[in-house]
């Protein structure tokens, strides 16, 4: 006979998780739906909308532009960073001084507060008194980014790329530091090029990590706001006004909370879809 | 094909490392010499230097001093592709993302071979290690056993490989394979002919797959022989204990004024050799517990316990402090607290500070 009674009270033991998840993520994410669906003019009168701001933010030739921004910046970034950072983790030092040294200078840009990056890239780069500015332009070029939107673009993917690519780094080389020896004594005695080695060792030991690689930056960088605000402000004109910026014009400039609140709903569900095909599209081989 | 020759080996992973101290060596000035085509195995413990031995000669690590030669050719400098020489590792190495069949062609494509012959000779290969079947699969996809066969695969696939090295290749293999696995090396040398070099700590795997097996302990080699040879005639005390289960009985003994090794007041040994020069040594008995006999006279033990291994029993029997093991076959009578002891004196051995002496 046994003593046990089956009963619910379990299910208590899941409310901790249940409240932190509540407070944390659905209930702020409820209010910006509750917004996106509808009009308010002040003293707390709302009126119900239906889809109409999503509607208005799917149609509208701005949403449309910010997006094609987004997507372009996002595309130049991810295919600096990667192969950059992959290479600069093949080229470090495997131990001694050298290697700590490399790993203190990784770690550097990762640590400065974003609006630092933004605020140290401004002065930087300006044309009459930045170091990258006025060099460029005592070089011949005339370069002014607040001014010319391609010298802004440049600006920007740069200090992206300075921010951000020693992440890439830091996960490729904990990848590569995590390849067994005997891969690399077989290849040798198999008599494989040092590419063959990357191609045939490396390239597929790296796989997980650099997944997780494009999915962080892929995310970070589509969400880019701070570093770029601070920069260019998002321009000159529009040239740089990616998504985020857009949205906080929106909400904070125009004050127009459906429309806001719809977009922020129409830009998360962008990155959540994304990050699950990305996922899906590269870890789909195993499964087989 | 070749006959490895080294010649006064030594190696040691610290940059400057001290002649006089031999905790800075893994190795310690060895030579060995292998002919073409035979089956050898390196024993030793855990640390004792095998695994370096073996990448010195397959051009891994670089000796600090010595040579390595193949016939009359001096492959110290060269790199480990240029040396003609495979090795299968302890943990399976495959390259994930190619075919069974690609990564048996791997080496020879990397050479330069022609397609067709790259074909042919992969296909040969595989048949004959029992993967043809599988040669469009992934090798990803295989068992610990397969992958294995893979990397050895991609030593024979080689025509120009003058030996293969093997460096503890049954450590992850599931105990009911390890023994297929080793038959199939065993047929395989048979069928090539290629100097095969064994490494392992487990003495059965040793002795089942040389024909000639040297036993490394702290750097150096203690002993080099056949199998017969190290179980009857050890070469050093740690031979004797390494290897046989259990090992030798190993007890301080006598040079008395005749030159010959007394144990507990008994004359023991073969007394064949003058063993004067012994004296002032540490003096040592070596006999095999299969060695050791009841008998009406001879030394007084005490019987502790006597366990059932299949076969045999192994008897522990005590005089004064001296434990000593010996082997009683199946259906016969073990005394049950007194008992005298004979050693068998053709197979009884001295050993002086640990090397034999008679």
């Amino acid at each position: 006979m046994s003593s046990k009674t089956p009963n619910q009270k379990a299910w208590w033991l899941v409310l901790p998780v249940v409240l932190l998840v509540a407070f944390n993520a659905v209930i702020p994410l409820m209010a910006v739906v509750n917004y996106s669906v509808q009009e308010t003019f002040g003293n707390n009168e709302f009126f119900f909308e239906g889809v109409r701001w999503f509607q208005q933010v799917m149609q509208s030739a701005r949403f449309r532009e910010a997006l094609q921004r987004q997507i372009l910046f996002t595309a130049i970034v991810l295919a600096i960073q990667l192969p950059l950072g992959v290479a600069i983790a093949l080229a470090m030092p495997r131990r001694g001084i050298g290697l700590s040294i490399c790993l203190v200078l990784m770690a550097m840009p990762l640590l400065i507060p974003y609006n630092v990056v933004g605020a140290m890239w401004n002065i930087f780069a300006l044309p009459d008194i930045g170091l990258m500015g006025k060099g460029l332009n005592e070089l011949g070029f005339s370069f002014n980014y607040t001014r010319q939107p391609v010298a802004a673009w440049i600006t920007l993917v740069a200090m992206d790329v300075w921010h951000w690519t020693s992440l890439v780094v830091l996960l490729a080389y904990a990848g590569l530091s995590a390849i067994p020896d005997a891969y690399y004594q077989a290849a040798r005695i198999d008599g494989a090029s040092k590419w063959a080695i990357f191609r045939h060792i490396q390239l597929p030991k790296l796989k997980h990590v650099l997944l997780i690689a494009v999915l962080l930056r892929f995310m970070d960088s589509f969400m880019i706001y701070t570093e770029a605000v601070v920069l260019t402000g998002g321009g000159p004109g529009n040239a740089t006004t990616l998504l985020s910026i857009d949205l906080v014009k929106i909400a904070l400039g125009q004050f127009d909370l459906g429309p806001a609140a719809a977009m922020s709903l129409i830009y998360f569900l962008i990155i959540l879809l994304s990050s699950w095909l990305f996922y899906t599209v590269m870890t789909r081989d195993e499964e087989h | 094909m070749a006959r490895i020759h080294l010649e006064q080996l030594s190696h040691s992973y610290r940059p400057q490392p001290r002649a006089e101290v031999e905790a800075d060596w893994a190795l310690r000035g060895l030579d060995l010499q292998w002919a073409d085509g035979g089956a050898y195995a390196l024993l030793g413990p855990s640390g004792c230097g095998k695994s370096t031995l073996l990448n010195l000669i397959s051009g891994l690590l670089q000796p600090t001093q010595g040579r390595v030669r193949f016939d009359e050719r001096d492959v110290t400098a060269l790199e480990p592709g240029q040396r003609n020489i495979a090795q299968v590792f302890q943990f399976p190495v495959v390259y994930d993302t190619m075919s069974v069949f690609d990564n048996l062609a791997f080496p020879l494509r990397n050479r330069g071979m022609a397609e067709p012959d790259v074909k042919a000779r992969v296909i040969e290969i595989a048949e004959m290690l029992d993967l043809g079947a599988s040669l469009a699969n992934r090798a990803s996809g295989l068992t610990a056993d397969g992958k294995q066969k893979i990397s050895l695969g991609r030593g024979l696939v080689r025509s120009d490989v003058a030996a293969i090295l093997f460096d503890e290749p049954l450590t992850v293999i599931d105990p009911h394979l390890k023994w297929r696995l080793r038959s199939k090396l065993k047929e395989l040398h048979q069928r090539v002919r290629r100097t095969m070099i064994y490494v392992t700590h487990d003495q059965t795997e040793a002795l089942t797959f040389a024909e000639q097996v040297v036993v490394m302990f702290d750097g150096q080699v203690v002993q080099s022989g056949t199998p017969v040879e190290l179980f009857e005639r050890p070469a050093h005390t740690f031979v004797g204990h390494f290897i046989g289960s259990p090992g030798m009985n190993l007890l301080p003994c006598e040079i008395d004024a005749a030159g010959v090794a007394r144990f507990a007041g008994h004359a023991v040994a073969n007394a064949s050799r003058d063993l004067n020069a012994a004296r002032g040594k540490k003096t040592e008995l070596g006999v095999r517990p299969e060695f050791v006999h009841f008998a009406g006279v001879g030394i007084p033990v005490q019987i502790e316990r006597a366990s059932d291994v299949g076969r045999f029993r192994i008897v522990d029997a005590r005089h004064g402090a001296q434990l000593i093991k010996l082997l009683v076959a199946e259906g016969e009578p073990v005394p049950e607290r007194q008992a005298h002891l004979a050693f068998d004196a053709q197979r009884t051995r001295v050993y002086a500070d640990g090397w034999a002496v008679a």
